[in-house]
């Protein structure tokens, strides 16, 4: 009978301390109010959440636009918040691996009681909840990847919104480019194996099917040594490469490139293509055997695409704005102010600019019918419009050919604007020359 | 009086009764208390649930066979990719598509239990280490080999909607607990019914003849054999049993994570595993209850303080694997053999004190 007593009280103490710890965890969130008309809103408050790498090796870059949208909402808080309710955002750190992804997004929806997600990054992670977010009816908005699957199919995910331009356009504006000024190149892709490499080929495709002689895949997380990979595209005769990959895998297939002697023209898709970064993972990556100010050189001459403007642009309107709100809001002054920290600004400025055309009644359904009647004549920093209406929930569509120079881009063609599938590529500077208020705000 | 005595006697002296009776009190337990939580904390007690399964088949293969495997990560994904695939196939609405899931896990991972079973029966101590540590690594990426496995993006796992469980079990969860079961409290109580029916059998196997084999062959494999017992089988047994609670787990998880990818089976899973049944006590069952516990709760309690105390997101996503780590090597410096086995050796000794007061 002992034994058995003694189990008994065992069982309980587990359980009585795994609820307490429990009770711990959970103390001091606070419940929506009753006035508020959605989960997390009430009157003064607009709760939002996302998944980031915040650690791992996605997290260089990336770790760093939660930190451009806490200044831009802090700034707008100040200044009287979206009608009378100042936004607050929780990041969870998912380290770009999808089951994470999944258990975070648990967790700021039953926990945290989110009211929307907003700029979860990545493709393959954030696909891994999608089907949740739908299936709960939380708003999913500005996706930070360019997957096609955000917005293509509105019927299937109707909460779901894209905000960056989609793989398939990127890699259409750079097959054509390549196809109207390289007619010759023979051009190898490298690809992260996942829809982002998948959606950037399928675009590219439309154009250079004939010219691409190779294809190398990887998987982020997997092998970081890419001289099979780069050998393979030097013996296949490859003169330019097209990367669809994330900033870590550019920096890799460089050093790998480097140390196979392979030469070859270089062409990043946005995603990977940032030469602060970049170079300051070169100089990490080889200890210090290629500086950073020298891994910025070794991006001369790369192209890339732009679709809003960036830190080598002091003088835009846009970037100054983000400079006076990064000056006035970083949590630590010492931080400068980076390409990261402007891609999460600028989709900030699209989420409060949703907000204020929303209107004081806010519900969940309320701000996707708001963003699909009146998202597309949203004026932002984003080069080109964005695509948002009933049937298509696809971010700004579309960007211009840059060609890197001392770390700074110059642009080799206006602004060129597409849609997914057969539609054609134009030229179209309008949204470009949009200018923030002066009041840094939305209207 | 005597009339129940003569009525406990076989509570007391029949173990498949004794565990069955706990079982019940504890999975009555168990229902109130998920019945009460929030959905935030009925997740949380469903992730318990599945990683004590785990930890239950891995403590026993440890502690009372004397086989450590570094390869129960590996076995989990198996099971989660098993029982992902026939839900694919069936739409898993229904709780018979559940459980047919969960039994093809069950008895893939007992096939996969034996083919590696049988070799590792003839290593010892750090060569079965050795040899499960490559199944751990080898065995998530074979989903990048083939595509209906899905790649490193994983596949979707259906799971069943509350509006179609069966309508006895709604008024049933309605009855005891008078809420409405949903997708999260149905998980929850599908985690702990299985751990508890899990547990009762792990606990008879481990009273019965083939627990005191398993202990024999790890205490001394010579003498066992001179005793008559076939050290392969036994080993073999052991290690099958580990590997459909493994399965089963796996099973569990897929539900709960609702995605099956390789980024979930790391290694840092089989060795979390480990952690967590030597956190608890080697080869005791609560002690792998309390060590899933800590894995379930742990590290969500450690991100909440730091964020509690002013740190940033990144600092308290950097800061909870350090507090695991602490807590980690506190109890290994404090109580060697585990929470539950420093606690049995406490109580041991204060009984034994009080015996002496009232002696002397």
């Amino acid at each position: 009978m002992r034994t058995t007593a003694r189990r008994a009280v065992q069982v309980v103490c587990v359980l009585t301390t795994a609820s307490l710890l429990a009770a711990c965890g959970g103390a001091g969130k606070e419940r929506p109010s009753e006035d508020g008309t959605a989960v997390g809103v009430t009157d003064s408050t607009i709760k939002v959440g996302a998944h980031f790498p915040l650690t791992g090796p996605a997290a260089p870059g990336y770790s760093e636009i939660p930190s451009g949208h806490q200044a831009f909402y802090e700034y707008v808080n100040d200044n009287g918040g979206v009608h009378g309710r100042e936004i607050e955002m929780v990041v969870k750190d998912d380290a770009y691996n999808p089951t994470n992804t999944s258990a975070v997004t648990n967790d700021m929806i039953l926990q945290d009681e989110i009211f929307a997600m907003v700029a979860g990054l990545g493709t393959p992670t954030h696909r891994a909840v999608v089907q949740r977010l739908n299936d709960d009816g939380i708003p999913d908005l500005f996706v930070s990847s360019g997957s096609l699957q955000w917005g293509d199919d509105p019927a299937s995910s109707p909460m779901t919104f894209g905000w960056q331009p989609d793989y398939e356009i990127e890699g259409k504006i750079i097959g054509q480019y390549v196809k109207e000024n390289m007619p010759d190149a023979k051009v190898g892709l490298f690809l992260q194996d996942d829809d982002f490499g998948e959606d950037g080929e399928k675009g590219a495709r439309q154009f250079l099917d004939s010219q691409i002689v190779d294809v190398q895949k990887y998987t982020p997380g997997g092998s970081t040594d890419f001289s099979p990979q780069m050998s393979s595209f030097k013996s296949k005769g490859v003169d330019l490469v097209l990367g669809f990959n994330t900033p870590s895998y550019t920096a890799l297939s460089q050093i790998a490139a480097q140390g196979v002697g392979f030469k070859s023209k270089w062409f990043y898709s946005n995603v990977g293509s940032d030469p602060a970064l970049v170079g300051g993972l070169l100089a990490s990556m080889t200890k210090g055997k290629i500086p950073a100010e020298q891994g910025v050189k070794l991006m001369d001459g790369m192209m890339t695409t732009e679709y809003i403007p960036g830190v080598d642009a002091p003088e835009d309107e846009w970037v100054k704005l983000w400079q006076k709100v990064w000056d006035e809001y970083s949590k630590k002054g010492s931080e400068k102010l980076t390409n990261y920290r402007i891609y999460g600004m600028s989709q900030a400025y699209t989420f409060v600019q949703a907000l204020q055309a929303n209107g004081k009644d806010l519900t969940r359904e309320s701000i996707v019918e708001t963003i699909e009647k009146e998202g597309a004549s949203f004026e932002g920093p984003g080069l080109a419009p964005f695509r948002f209406s009933e049937d298509s929930h696809m971010g700004i569509s579309g960007a211009s050919v840059v060609e890197l120079k001392n770390g700074a881009s110059e642009p080799l063609t206006p602004v060129l604007v597409t849609d997914i599938g057969d539609a054609e590529i134009k030229e179209d500077d309008s949204a470009a020359s949009d200018a923030p208020p002066s009041s840094g705000l939305p209207e | 009086m005597e009339r129940l005595r003569s009525l406990a006697g076989p509570v007391r002296s029949v173990p498949l009764v004794r565990h069955l009776l706990v079982a019940l009190i504890a999975f009555l337990v168990v229902v109130a208390i998920i019945g009460s939580s929030s959905q935030y904390l009925q997740t949380r007690y469903a992730e318990m649930a599945f990683f004590a399964i785990a930890a239950g088949g891995l403590t026993l293969l440890t502690g009372l066979s004397g086989q450590l495997s570094l390869g129960h990560g590996a076995l989990m994904a198996v099971g989660a990719y098993a029982a992902t695939l026939v839900l694919e196939r069936t739409g898993g609405e229904t709780l018979a598509d559940v459980f047919l899931a969960l039994l093809v896990a069950i008895a893939v991972c007992a096939v996969v239990g034996v083919i590696v079973g049988v070799p590792a029966a003839r290593l010892h101590g750090p060569y079965i280490a050795g040899a499960t540590l490559t199944l751990a690594v080898a065995v998530p990426r074979l989903a990048n080999q083939w595509d209906f496995l899905g790649g490193e993006q994983g596949l979707q796992v259906p799971v069943p909607r509350a509006a179609e469980l069966p309508v006895w079990i709604q008024d049933l969860v309605w009855f005891f607990t008078a809420a409405e079961i949903d997708q999260y409290s149905f998980l929850a109580y599908l985690g702990w019914g299985l751990l508890v029916l899990a547990f009762v059998a792990l606990a008879n196997l481990s009273r019965s003849r083939v627990g005191r084999r398993w202990r024999a062959v790890r205490d001394d494999d010579v003498s066992a054999e001179l005793a008559g017992i076939h050290l392969g089988r036994a080993r073999v047994v052991a290690f099958t049993v580990s590997a459909m609670c493994a399965g089963l787990a796996g099973g569990l998880m897929a539900m709960n994570v609702r995605l099956t990818a390789p980024g979930a089976f790391t290694i840092t899973l089989s060795l979390t595993l480990l952690a967590a049944v030597v956190l608890g006590g080697l080869g005791s069952l609560t002690g792998a209850l309390i060590g899933a516990g800590v894995l379930a709760f742990l590290p969500h309690f450690a991100t909440d303080l730091g964020e509690s105390v002013g740190l940033s997101a990144t600092q308290a996503a950097e800061v909870t694997p350090v507090v695991y780590g602490l807590v980690l090597m506190l109890v290994i410096l404090l109580a060697p053999a585990g929470i539950v086995g420093s606690l049995r050796t406490f109580l041991a000794r204060s009984s034994l004190g009080s015996t002496k007061e009232k002696t002397t």
